[in-house]
């Protein structure tokens, strides 16, 4: 849960900043595609995410008064909510959802800007994307912002003032995995906001890698949502999440062609 | 002295659009009354009427114009 801060003992002072908000969770979790609101609530409990995205979407008109919603099942003040916009294929129609979110959610202003280009590939329309985050950032506020794995535009971003950049690891629900990891490396190290695959993780594998690649940390859904046991997904992603993180801090080994033995030469009895 | 008609304040109604859906409300008919009449009064949602956000504080005050796009949101579970 989110009100309880904590930290590894072996990498104290790790926590995860996002324009003015910290975190100790380097995972965040969408909210989308469960079968029901209890095992939403298993899966992001098991994942220990601190930060969910939620979709602004109509209210239903008239129906299911008592069925439970995402703001009773995860409370506001326990999980920072990243209000998306998902669905939003223009500047304009992004702007109002961050806008209507911000009303929803009290002033909150932290928003996930997402302007889609193609309902096939979901990738971004960067041009669409930049006009936004322009309106949002003068209007005050603080964008984590999805994109392609393009280290030109990931800066771009950085330099307009978005908070967080979150490049795609590979399309949005394809399970792909990490399609270009050297562009998300250049992107990593070329930052100074925090970098977050968004998309394109389909197993704890994944997440990791991005980690070790050097990300600040992995937003995810359908790799979660859409596994066969949600709820164990989301504590293989936690530890994954982790791990990676660990072993970027610890520093790998040099990849090299040949083999170098573990154990002494000298000494040998034979 | 009764011939003269009695004296009755004529409703006058208008059409509005509610996330997409014509309703024909009084012209006095306010947003406070719209999210009661929707069983929304308590939850936590957001109106914009003509892609403006209308604020919560001011429901009770806001009224409609005839041709009002309205568009009540709530959050549910997405990525």
């Amino acid at each position: 849960m989110s009100s309880v801060m904590q930290t590894n003992p072996l990498t104290p002072d790790d926590s995860f900043r996002v324009g003015s908000r910290s975190f100790s969770s380097r995972l965040l979790v969408g909210t989308g595609k469960y079968k029901d609101m209890d095992e939403t609530r298993r899966a992001v409990e098991a994942s220990g995410a601190e930060i969910i995205t939620v979709a602004i979407r109509r209210t239903n008109i008239g129906q299911n008064p008592g069925e439970a919603n995402l703001l009773d099942t995860l409370p506001p003040n326990q999980y920072t909510y990243l209000p998306n916009t998902a669905g939003c294929y223009n500047a304009d129609d992004a702007v109002r959802t961050c806008r209507l979110a911000r009303e929803l959610l009290d002033g909150h202003n932290l928003v996930k800007l997402e302007v889609l280009g193609d309902e096939k590939t979901l990738f971004p329309d960067v041009i669409q994307t930049i006009a936004a985050a322009e309106t949002l950032i003068k209007d005050g506020f603080e964008v984590m912002v999805y994109t392609n794995d393009d280290p030109i535009i990931a800066k771009r971003f950085e330099d307009m003032g978005c908070v967080a950049v979150m490049p795609l690891a590979g399309p949005i629900g394809s399970g792909l995995g990490i399609r270009n990891p050297y562009n998300i490396l250049t992107i990593v190290e070329n930052a100074n906001v925090p970098i977050l695959v968004d998309a394109g993780v389909g197993t704890a594998s994944d997440a990791a890698i991005a980690m070790e690649l050097g990300c600040d940390g992995v937003l995810m859904n359908t790799a979660i949502a859409g596994a066969q046991n949600p709820v164990l997904m989301a504590s293989a992603m936690k530890k994954a999440i982790e791990a990676g993180r660990e072993a970027f801090k610890a520093g790998r080994i040099p990849r090299k062609r040949f083999a170098s033995a573990s154990s002494p030469i000298d000494g040998t009895f034979f | 002295m009764y011939n003269r008609p009695l004296e009755t304040k004529t409703l006058r109604y208008m059409h509005i659009l509610v996330n997409g859906e014509a309703r024909e409300v009084a012209d006095s008919y306010t947003a406070a009354q719209l999210i009661d009449d929707m069983n929304l009064a308590g939850k936590r949602i957001a109106m914009e009427v003509n892609m403006e956000i209308v604020p919560r504080s001011s429901f009770a005050e806001h009224t409609f114009n005839e041709g009002d796009k309205v568009e009540i949101v709530m959050a549910i579970g997405g990525g």
